[in-house]
């Protein structure tokens, strides 16, 4: 990643946009995955301009109708344009990926940190509350919850993002014990650079790749939870045109007649979650190729194995400080 | 050996308290009053003899302080087995999570052989020829079916079939003793459908660990022995890259129990996921904290066992 090629001021635009000329050129199948979800962020963001029906017009002349010029996919069963409705689903879906993956990801740093490299009684002492977290099926912890505060945008972002949270904090935890693990650490150390510095200098800057790795598998995991949490009935209300919902509700009840409304929705899910996934196996290609081939997003062993390998971050500290 | 056994044993004692600590004050804790939810529920349903919000209290032992609600409750679970009684079912919560529980674990476990039939030839393959076309269509076939959710897979398999054929899965299921070949029939399809979910993390799993094998030394002895491709692949290396994808699938365990409440509700299987489901509908809340419990303790007690396993067929594990 060499940031000099590209002659602007600022230094971090700069490595940003050396960083995708270098995804463009060495992985072009994946800069079109990640197209496709900018395609999508933009369909979500802009899909009150840019969707050709009001989402929540009721026309009850036009329900069911099969797709044509006027509905390019259709309209469900109170006449609303299906196509209209899948464009503000993304938008509740990009919403949400957001924003509850900042949530898990700040909360697993905030757990995982810690853990890792203070090690020790708090570790073992905070990974009992991480194993009783991990052992309680993801989704029943969910719709109790949901059950209780009922459903709503900001409770889904909150629960499902600090549920995720929990979990990411092992991933990190094991990046920084990898961390911990290399020679660099232990100069670090004899030279007698204190813990604090340590910390800022030399772990904090190397747990930076495998968490944008992990960023962009939680988004694709926080859109299916809440998408399973819509459909089985305790995510979003109902009139809001989220994908899980629309799948359950239209999606089911009118299935033998309008197939297409059960279809579409997790057509939309299944592609942008694939588009996710394949796009952070090339982040993970690019950002360091010794990951490459990990077991993915359940990937926390495989990541804190390879880091322990790993004695990164030279440019990346450069770069940094 | 044993005392690797000890360690692991003794720290599972706190993981599950832990675990039903969690599970309590989920209900209880959180913002929305269990008794306010309750009694709206009560009314909606109709009810004529509306008991006082105090009885309820009562009935539910919800008047005395938290710590002795968590303690009785617990103590009944641990001394008794007794996951105390349901709002709206006459039956005790135990006797309603044993009348479920088979059809779970039957759909998880075919579900689990479902998927390790598929990932596992597929990743060895997979890994066998690196960077071939076939490499490349497994992988990202691997990555298509993480990426699919199973109540899509579920619905789709629900609709076209009878949209196109008139085909439609059974609803009825006839218990395993009278009809076995209609239940396993019907359990069938709901397990390909979660296990087909399950398959794509196995399959990365298998080929990450194949190509590592596959690197051995003695895997190069293996070679320069002579041996062909298939004794070197299948007496060799698939025996050592397997148990970590076996250990993988019980650490998978939270998924698959996840997954199986989604399927049970789209194919209308009687299981625990659909008591759950139903449970946490009605508001009855001892009900969904039972089956959490149940289920945290499932997931808890057999990632212990192949954590036990592994270290008895790895000694290294043991010495780390």
């Amino acid at each position: 990643m060499s940031s000099a090629s590209v002659p602007e001021p600022q230094p971090r635009g700069n490595a940003f946009l050396a960083f995708l000329g270098e995804l463009v050129r060495r992985k072009p199948a994946g800069a079109v995955f990640g197209g496709v979800v900018l395609i999508m962020l933009f369909a979500g963001l802009f899909a009150d301009q840019l969707a050709p029906h009001d989402v929540n017009a009721v026309r009850m002349t036009d329900r069911l109708q099969p797709p044509s010029a006027t509905y390019w996919l259709g309209t469900d069963q109170l006449g609303r344009d299906l196509f209209s409705r899948l464009m503000h689903g993304a938008r509740i879906s990009v919403t949400i990926g957001l924003t509850a993956t900042t949530l898990s990801t700040g909360l697993g740093i905030l757990i995982g940190v810690p853990s890792g490299f203070l090690g020790g009684r708090l570790d073992i002492a905070v990974q009992r509350f991480v194993d009783a977290f991990m052992a309680i099926p993801g989704i029943l912890l969910l719709i109790t919850i949901m059950s209780l505060v009922g459903p709503g945008m900001l409770q889904i972002i909150l629960i499902v993002g600090t549920y995720s949270g929990v979990q990411a904090s092992r991933v990190i935890r094991g990046a920084v014990i990898g961390i911990k693990e290399n020679a660099y650490l232990t100069a670090a150390e004899a030279i007698g650079a204190s813990r604090l510095k340590i910390l800022l200098r030399h772990v904090l800057p190397n747990v930076v790749p495998p968490v944008i790795i992990l960023f962009s598998t939680t988004i694709g995991y926080v859109i299916l939870a809440e998408a399973s949490l819509s459909f089985l009935g305790f995510g979003l209300p109902p009139e809001i045109p989220s994908w899980g919902g629309m799948l359950s509700d239209e999606g089911r009840r009118y299935m033998e007649r309008a197939p297409s409304l059960a279809f579409w929705p997790g057509f939309c899910l299944a592609l942008v979650v694939y588009c996710l996934n394949m796009f952070g196996d090339t982040l993970r290609d690019l950002l360091d190729p010794r990951l490459r081939g990990a077991s993915g997003r359940m990937g926390g062993r495989g990541l804190s194995r390879v880091a322990a390998r790993a004695p990164r971050g030279t440019s990346r500290k450069e770069r940094a400080g | 050996m044993y005392t690797y056994l000890l360690r692991r044993v003794l720290l599972l004692i706190p993981t599950l308290l832990i675990v039903s600590v969690i599970v309590f004050l989920s209900v209880r804790l959180i913002p929305g009053d269990v008794i306010d939810v309750m009694f709206a529920q009560m009314s909606v349903s109709g009810r004529s003899n509306l008991p006082s919000r105090e009885a309820l209290e009562a009935a539910l032992g919800l008047d005395r302080p938290l710590h002795v609600q968590y303690l009785s409750w617990l103590g009944d679970i641990v001394l008794r087995g007794d996951f105390g009684d349901p709002l709206m079912a006459i039956e005790p919560v135990a006797v309603l999570i044993r009348q479920r529980i088979g059809v779970t674990l039957e759909l998880g476990a075919i579900a689990i052989i479902v998927s390790l039939l598929v990932s596992v030839p597929v990743g060895i393959y997979s890994a066998v020829r690196q960077d071939s076309v076939t490499d490349y269509l497994a992988r990202s076939l691997a990555i298509i079916l993480v990426s699919v959710p199973p109540f899509w897979t579920g619905t789709m398999v629900m609709i076209y079939p009878s949209v196109w054929w008139g085909w439609a899965p059974p609803i009825e299921l006839n218990p395993l003793v009278e009809d076995p070949f209609g239940h396993l029939g019907h359990v069938l399809l709901p397990a390909v459908v979660l296990g087909t979910a399950l398959a794509g993390l196995s399959m990365r799993m298998t080929r990450t660990m194949m190509l590592e094998v596959l690197r051995a030394d003695y895997i190069r002895t293996a070679w320069s022995k002579g041996l062909s491709e298939r004794l070197v692949v299948i007496r060799h290396a698939v025996k050592n890259a397997t148990i970590p994808v076996l250990t993988h699938v019980a650490v998978q365990l939270p998924v698959v129990i996840g997954g199986a409440v989604i399927v049970e509700e789209i194919f209308q299987l009687p299981g625990m996921g659909r008591l759950l489901v139903d449970a946490v509908g009605r508001r009855d809340y001892p009900l969904v904290s039972g089956i959490n419990v149940v289920f945290a303790a499932v997931v808890v007690v057999v990632n212990l066992i192949t954590d036990v396993t592994y270290s008895w067929l790895d000694p290294r594990v043991r010495h780390e």
